[in-house]
């Protein structure tokens, strides 16, 4: 645990995965605005193109070209196909041309029917700005990778791999040595699996880390528990509030207190249950996952953006340190 | 605008497909199972429950093993309604992707030795296994399928996990211009046409697009694809035929979707673009539920109040409610706290639904749960909300 703690942001990628509806965006927002206020220049890429990233920071969509949205965070969109126009640039020496339109419906047929192409274009863009930090060309120091859910990133870290099994000759296929080698490199790379804890994120974490284990060599991080509940009473308070919760006790507060006392013991009531039905799959989470676990709170705030960006970022902040 | 529909049970008392969308954690899988059991006591017939991905606990409970990709009927005990006729029974079906694809392949092929030519190809398992978009045809082939065979009165689907929940919309129909597609044509054409008149055509139409391949790719993985996809085209008239009646079979009256979302800015922004764009399309939108929403008494003034008399006279009021318990006043603290705490969350879920006004279909919401919902009776408790709770907004 100190060993990692010390090192996640030394690391020059850290992926960000988790299964929908976990809050796996503004938890890569978050780790991005904790490694710049300690220095660090980040290129936060979102793949999935939902184009939403930016609102963590409160800032415009936008699109392929980085923009600063955040003193030391730059976001950009991944877009296969403009991926697709700079792979070819760099790698291949083939002309950017000005129309694009033949080839996007041509790159559209071979990404869907050679499986691993768009995923090899997207991983592809992201460790192309991770090997020149590596190489020192870079006005960055880390990359973050918001990637796709858990169903889809064993596909989409995986896809060298694949595309090696598949393609025998030629320049993609040369081109997945080097990607291979940033990916699988435990000093460089770091895939962190973000969940809640519920039922069906703690399923799927388990089972993404052991597809993760199992099918590729890219290096697992850490585990982020988002939206944990506080507890609310210590075993000898909860006793207190047992006896308030009994028939007796309720009419009371509603005799000295007020009619809406019924309202404030029933929201209780729930926010134990909840928190009691969370510590079990906490529980399940730990005795399954051996890697370490950062916790954040469940916020409850009035809004999103970037209010709760800063307040993951300072609750990370203590996990980490 | 009216809803057209006043409740969930007069809506599935008029349709034959019932298809659940919804961005994923919204909790689509239990909202389609309890429609499901719902159906069968609110109106009755042979239901079916199509799913996914259904949690392991919740599988299980549903008698869905590992042979999943057969429709088994559940035991769902007595059946408790008003009306002594109307009950129906339950069945469930889990989609299994890859035995899907094979069944459709050995339907489709025109004889054995191509269908098992298409089965060994090591594209078609990485195409059927592992790709989300075969996810989104596979599950409406099943649909149609099962629809077509006549057993179920009423099917409630439970769409797959995707980006987008239009892909799942649209994967019939891409599938059919993936078969008549030009650039399928492109690819296979050196390998369909010999002799040199095929060659100039080669030429004439596709040589950029084979500059491109052929560098990125090598000839050896393009040839592969070619020969796979020949092969897959001799099912060409079976998968366009097919998609088209799907297609239809969508837009078609008896079917209605019901968008699922929960309280929250994303899934909720999604939910409204995917309703839209269904309208847009003319797909019929039955409904949307709101799960997992915090109970309306977190919004209860007086509620408020007495959280905050319990902040400011904590001490003095403990010694009245329970005198001489020195926990009391520090717990009458923490639950005043916590009140205003989830007071905040489901003022922010109160602003957000009273955004959603505007929308004129049947608008349902299903309180939030501790336990998770792993069996019949959890499905049982989301479904009275269901069916008691439907308020036209």
């Amino acid at each position: 645990m100190v060993e990692h703690s010390a090192s996640i942001f030394d690391r020059r990628l850290l992926v960000v995965t988790g299964k929908g509806g976990v809050g796996k965006s503004t938890v890569a927002a978050s780790l991005a605005l904790l490694a710049a206020r300690r220095g660090k220049r980040v290129l936060l890429v979102e793949v999935d193109a939902k184009g939403n990233l930016a609102d963590a920071f409160e800032h415009r969509q936008v699109g392929y070209t980085p923009v600063e949205v955040h003193p030391g965070v730059l976001v950009m969109t991944l877009d296969t196909e403009k991926s697709l126009r700079e792979y070819m640039h760099i790698n291949l020496k083939i002309p950017i041309f000005g129309h694009l339109s033949p080839l996007a419906r041509a790159l559209e047929f071979v990404a869907t029917a050679a499986p691993g192409v768009k995923e090899i274009l997207t991983i592809g863009k992201v460790l192309w700005d991770v090997r020149e930090i590596v190489e020192g060309r870079s006005e960055f120091d880390l990359v973050i990778m918001d990637a796709a859910a858990s169903g889809h990133v064993v596909a989409q870290l995986g896809a060298a791999d694949s595309i090696r099994a598949l393609v025998d000759v030629g320049p993609v296929r040369a081109q997945t040595e080097w990607m291979v080698e940033l990916l699988s490199d435990p000093a460089i790379t770091a895939v962190n699996v973000v969940t809640t804890p519920e039922e069906m994120p703690v399923a799927e974490t388990v089972d993404v880390i052991a597809r993760l284990r199992a099918e590729t060599a890219v290096p697992l991080g850490c585990v982020i528990v988002n939206r944990v509940l506080p507890e609310l009473f210590t075993t000898h308070d909860e006793l207190a509030f047992e006896s308030l919760n009994q028939p007796s006790g309720r009419e009371s507060l509603v005799e000295h207190v007020g009619s809406g006392s019924i309202a404030v013991l029933d929201a209780a009531r729930l926010a134990v249950a909840l928190r009691r039905s969370r510590a079990e799959h906490l529980g399940e989470l730990r005795a399954d996952v051996d890697l370490p676990c950062l916790y954040l709170p469940y916020l409850f705030t009035r809004s999103f953006g970037l209010r709760v960006t800063r307040l993951l970022a300072d609750a990370l902040d203590e996990e980490i340190a | 605008m009216v809803a057209d529909f006043a409740s969930l049970q007069s809506l599935l008392a008029t349709k034959e497909i019932i298809i659940c969308c919804g961005s994923g954690g919204v909790g689509k899988t239990s909202i389609a199972a309890s429609i499901a059991l719902g159906a069968t006591k609110h109106v009755g017939g042979r239901v079916l429950v199509i799913t996914v991905d259904p949690a392991r606990r919740l599988a299980s409970a549903l008698g869905l093993g590992e042979l999943g990709n057969v429709p088994r009927r559940i035991d769902i005990g007595a059946v408790d309604s008003d009306d002594p006729g109307c009950h129906g029974e339950l069945w469930a079906v889990m989609l299994d992707t890859k035995q899907s694809w094979d069944d459709l392949v050995m339907r489709h092929a025109p004889d054995e030795a191509t269908a098992f030519r298409i089965l060994d190809n090591r594209l078609y398992h990485s195409l059927t296994a592992r790709f989300v978009q075969s996810h989104d045809y596979i599950a409406m082939e099943r649909l149609y399928e099962l629809h077509e065979s006549g057993h179920y009165d009423l099917i409630v689907v439970d769409t797959p996990p995707t980006r987008n929940a239009l892909d799942f919309l649209d994967a019939p129909k891409r599938m059919a211009e993936f078969f008549r597609g030009r650039l399928l044509r492109w690819l296979t054409l050196p390998y369909r046409v010999g002799g040199r008149r095929g060659t100039r055509l080669i030429e004439a139409a596709s040589r950029p697009f084979y500059q491109v391949a052929d560098r990125l790719l090598g000839s050896r993985f393009l040839h592969e694809i070619a020969e796979f996809f020949l092969n897959f085209q001799t099912m060409y008239d079976g998968f366009v035929e097919r998609s088209v009646s799907v297609e239809r079979l969508v837009a078609d009256h008896r079917t209605s979707f019901v968008v699922v979302s929960t309280l929250e800015n994303s899934p909720l922004r999604e939910a409204e673009l995917f309703t839209a764009e269904l309208r847009k399309r003319g797909v019929h939108v039955g409904a949307m539920i709101l799960n997992k929403t915090l109970p309306g008494y977190l919004l209860d003034a007086d509620g408020a109040t007495v959280a905050k008399q319990l902040l400011e006279d904590s001490d003095g009021l403990a010694s009245l409610v329970a005198p001489g318990d020195d926990r009391t006043a520090r717990v009458m603290r923490t639950i005043a706290q916590s009140y205003q705490n989830f007071a905040i969350v489901a003022a922010r879920e109160a602003e957000l639904r009273a955004g959603l006004s505007r929308e004129s279909h049947l608008t349902i919401g299903v309180p939030a749960r501790a336990a998770d919902i792993s069996d019949l009776d959890g499905l049982g408790w989301i479904s009275v909300h269901l069916f008691d709770n439907g308020s036209v907004a």
